[in-house]
């Protein structure tokens, strides 16, 4: 186990820029995911960090040693792959060991490394199966034992779970985060699934272009996202994004939405200082599904607005309804059983969870 | 339903249940008709190798023996005149077999290393050294005759075994590596990205995690080198002589050393003597052939 460093990284295929100083700190015992859309330098990067893909420019560190020159075998790393690549001709106990063997460490030695991490991940009555005799859910483990038994620094996850079905996709992530919470190891983790990110993470990379958007915990990248990109990438249903103008009343910041003679003005608290240049701009109010709620009278003042509900799209466990809002769809997570579609309904914005982005430079303001 | 709608159905159905079968017997009366004619010269050398010449000289060839004899084959085998010498075909079966072996495993093994090589571990200009490859497969025998036999007599090589192992060596691996080619070509990278992970090199990781998957391929490059260098008659005419032939030159010398009464019965049996070998070589492996020229066209 150590810490993983990435210092101003960049990456070029010829003439096209992959990735461009790109910068990650990822402590000993950290779950770092990478995450982006597809395209966006995430699993270059993991193959840098690996080893797999020389470094264009800038220094990767693994437990403070810098192993730009390093081959893979010498970075002291395991990797999962997507499609597990496990190798074909050979057995689980033979796909676990092989790296061992490679490495000239005796048979009794690599016996019982292999038994130690099958019964950690109940692979013991599997050993003698080949890959193309396991399931998916099998074959995921056995790739993940490969990766442990050789107890490396830093373990790499290229999107290991997206092979597989929907259910088990969820029973693995569970215990992907058991086995990192029992084991303590540093993960650096690439996904494209923005549930797997929040879920599995203690630190989050938002990936786009090449460029790091932000990185931050999952919860901190979920309540103030850096810019638009990662408000509309995270969360699901998305932010929702309402075009208007930023006034100030009485040292209140207020939004007003929409045409002007519809005089929808919404405050949202406390007028911030960084705020404050934007006064008389346009300006994106940036809310989350959960933080429009019903209105029982007691909000507080300015945060209320009437609302026609389109459509409802009930989930279970709460609705999805879709109003229009000064022009612009936004969508409600509202309580069930509280409203049918075609109904006016009155709600309230929680002013503590609003939020305001520059529509030109799509940063967050504030 | 009614009970006539259903009675009404019958005849149709049993009308088209027996055009299904006209055309089955179209089909099978066809495909009877030409394996017929494909094994008709094969009929006609089997019997002929087990009649005495009086028997064949009576004129019917497809006529069954009716004194069936194996001396044809003995003398094929040890006592027909190959030229100058009476000596049969058995020496040059062993030559043929100590030129087959070692160039078809060389070229197999060094053809599946440089298809993973171009496909795998990419190399600065590996398309032009693929081009280059490539080219040679389309060179005919022909046109490397002469450099060729500069290149052995340079070496020391020529009309040794030694040398026709070489030529056959190096006219098969563009063949082999461009079939490993298309066949590595669909094995996934990720499966070398796992083998450097875990420390395997070039080497380590050929041996250890691509050989072993590549059955059907060696198959292929297998099959094709044999029967190419068993059946050569090109190179082993112009490089080689007198007892270090191979067996199609040695079975040329049969057939024309003869003089006065031709006996073809030894002639049909040399002939039988020296396709065996392909013969079993496609029995036995035959589908595997089938089955790895699609692994390498289909995804390559």
């Amino acid at each position: 186990m150590a810490s993983l460093e990435v210092r101003k990284v960049s990456k070029k295929f010829g003439n096209l820029a992959a990735l461009s100083e790109v910068s990650l700190h990822a402590v000993d015992g950290e779950f770092l995911v990478l995450l982006g859309p597809s395209g966006c330098g995430k699993s270059t990067l993991l193959n840098m960090i690996a080893g797999l893909e020389p470094v264009t420019a800038g220094d990767i560190l693994i437990g403070g040693r810098i192993v730009n020159d390093f081959a893979p075998k010498d970075r002291d790393i395991a990797m999962v792959f997507q499609s597990y690549a496990l190798y074909p001709s050979m057995n689980v106990h033979q796909n676990m060991s092989f790296g061992m063997k490679v490495r000239g460490i005796p048979r009794a030695q690599r016996d019982a490394e292999v038994l130690r991490v099958a019964s950690l991940l109940q692979l013991d009555s599997l050993l003698d199966r080949r890959p193309h005799q396991l399931s998916g859910g099998q074959r995921q483990r056995v790739a993940m034992g490969r990766a442990l038994v050789r107890d490396p620094k830093v373990f790499l996850f290229d999107e290991p779970l997206s092979n597989l079905d929907a259910k088990l996709r969820v029973e693995m992530r569970t215990e992907l985060k058991k086995l990192h919470q029992t084991l303590g190891v540093t993960v650096v983790y690439v996904t494209h699934d923005q549930i797997e990110a929040m879920t599995l993470a203690t630190k989050v990379a938002v990936m786009k272009g090449g460029a790091i958007q932000q990185m931050a915990t999952p919860q901190e990248i979920y309540d103030r996202p850096a810019n638009l990109f990662v408000a509309g990438f995270i969360g699901s249903p998305p932010m929702n994004l309402v075009p208007g103008t930023l006034e100030e009343d009485r040292g209140q910041a207020v939004v007003r939405i929409g045409r002007p003679e519809d005089d929808l003005r919404l405050t949202i608290g406390a007028l911030a200082e960084a705020a404050r240049p934007h006064k008389g701009a346009r300006v994106l109010l940036g809310v989350r599904p959960e933080a429009i709620t019903p209105d029982s009278g007691d909000a507080a003042p300015g945060t209320a607005f009437d609302a026609l509900i389109d459509v409802i799209e009930p989930t279970g466990a709460d609705n999805l309804a879709f109003l229009t809002l000064g022009g612009a769809e936004v969508i409600a997570r509202l309580p069930p059983n509280t409203s049918v579609a075609g109904q006016r309904i009155r709600l309230t914005i929680d002013p503590a969870r609003a939020m305001l982005f520059n529509p030109t430079t799509e940063q967050l303001i504030g | 339903m009614s009970a006539e709608a259903a009675v009404g159905r019958l005849p149709a159905a049993s009308a088209a249940r027996r055009a299904r079968a006209i055309e089955r017997m179209i089909i099978y009366g066809g495909l009877i008709f030409f394996a017929l004619i494909y094994l008709f010269p094969l009929a006609v050398m089997l019997l002929t190798s087990i009649k005495p010449l009086p028997e064949i000289h009576a004129g019917n060839i497809l006529a069954l023996p009716a004194e069936p004899t194996t001396d044809p084959w003995k003398a094929a085998w040890s006592t027909a005149c190959v030229g100058v010498e009476c000596v049969g075909l058995q020496g040059f079966y062993r030559n043929t077999f100590i030129i087959v072996i070692p160039a078809t495993i060389i070229a197999t093994l060094v053809g599946a290393l440089n298809g993973f090589a171009l496909t795998k571990f990419r190399f600065p200009y590996h398309r032009l050294v693929f081009g280059l490859i490539l080219f040679g497969t389309f060179t005919p025998y022909q046109a490397i005759l002469i450099p060729m036999a500069r290149t052995l007599g340079t070496l020391g090589l020529s009309g040794s075994l030694l040398g026709l192992i070489f030529v056959h060596t190096i006219y098969g691996l563009p063949f082999t590596t461009v079939f490993a080619r298309g066949f590595y070509y669909s094995v996934p990278q990720e499966l070398v990205k796992a083998a450097q992970v875990d420390g395997a090199g070039f080497f380590r990781t050929f041996w250890s995690v691509m050989l072993p998957i590549s059955t059907p391929i060696l198959i292929v490059s297998v099959i094709w080198m044999f029967t190419n260098i068993w059946n050569d008659f090109l190179f082993g005419s112009a490089y080689a002589f007198g007892s270090n032939a191979p067996i199609m030159v040695a079975l040329n010398n049969i057939v024309n050393t003869s003089t006065g009464e031709k006996p073809y019965n030894i002639h049909m049996a040399s002939a039988m003597l020296a396709a065996i070998p392909t013969l079993l070589l496609y029995v036995i492996a035959g589908k595997y052939f089938i089955r790895g020229l699609m692994s390498g066209s289909v995804k390559g």
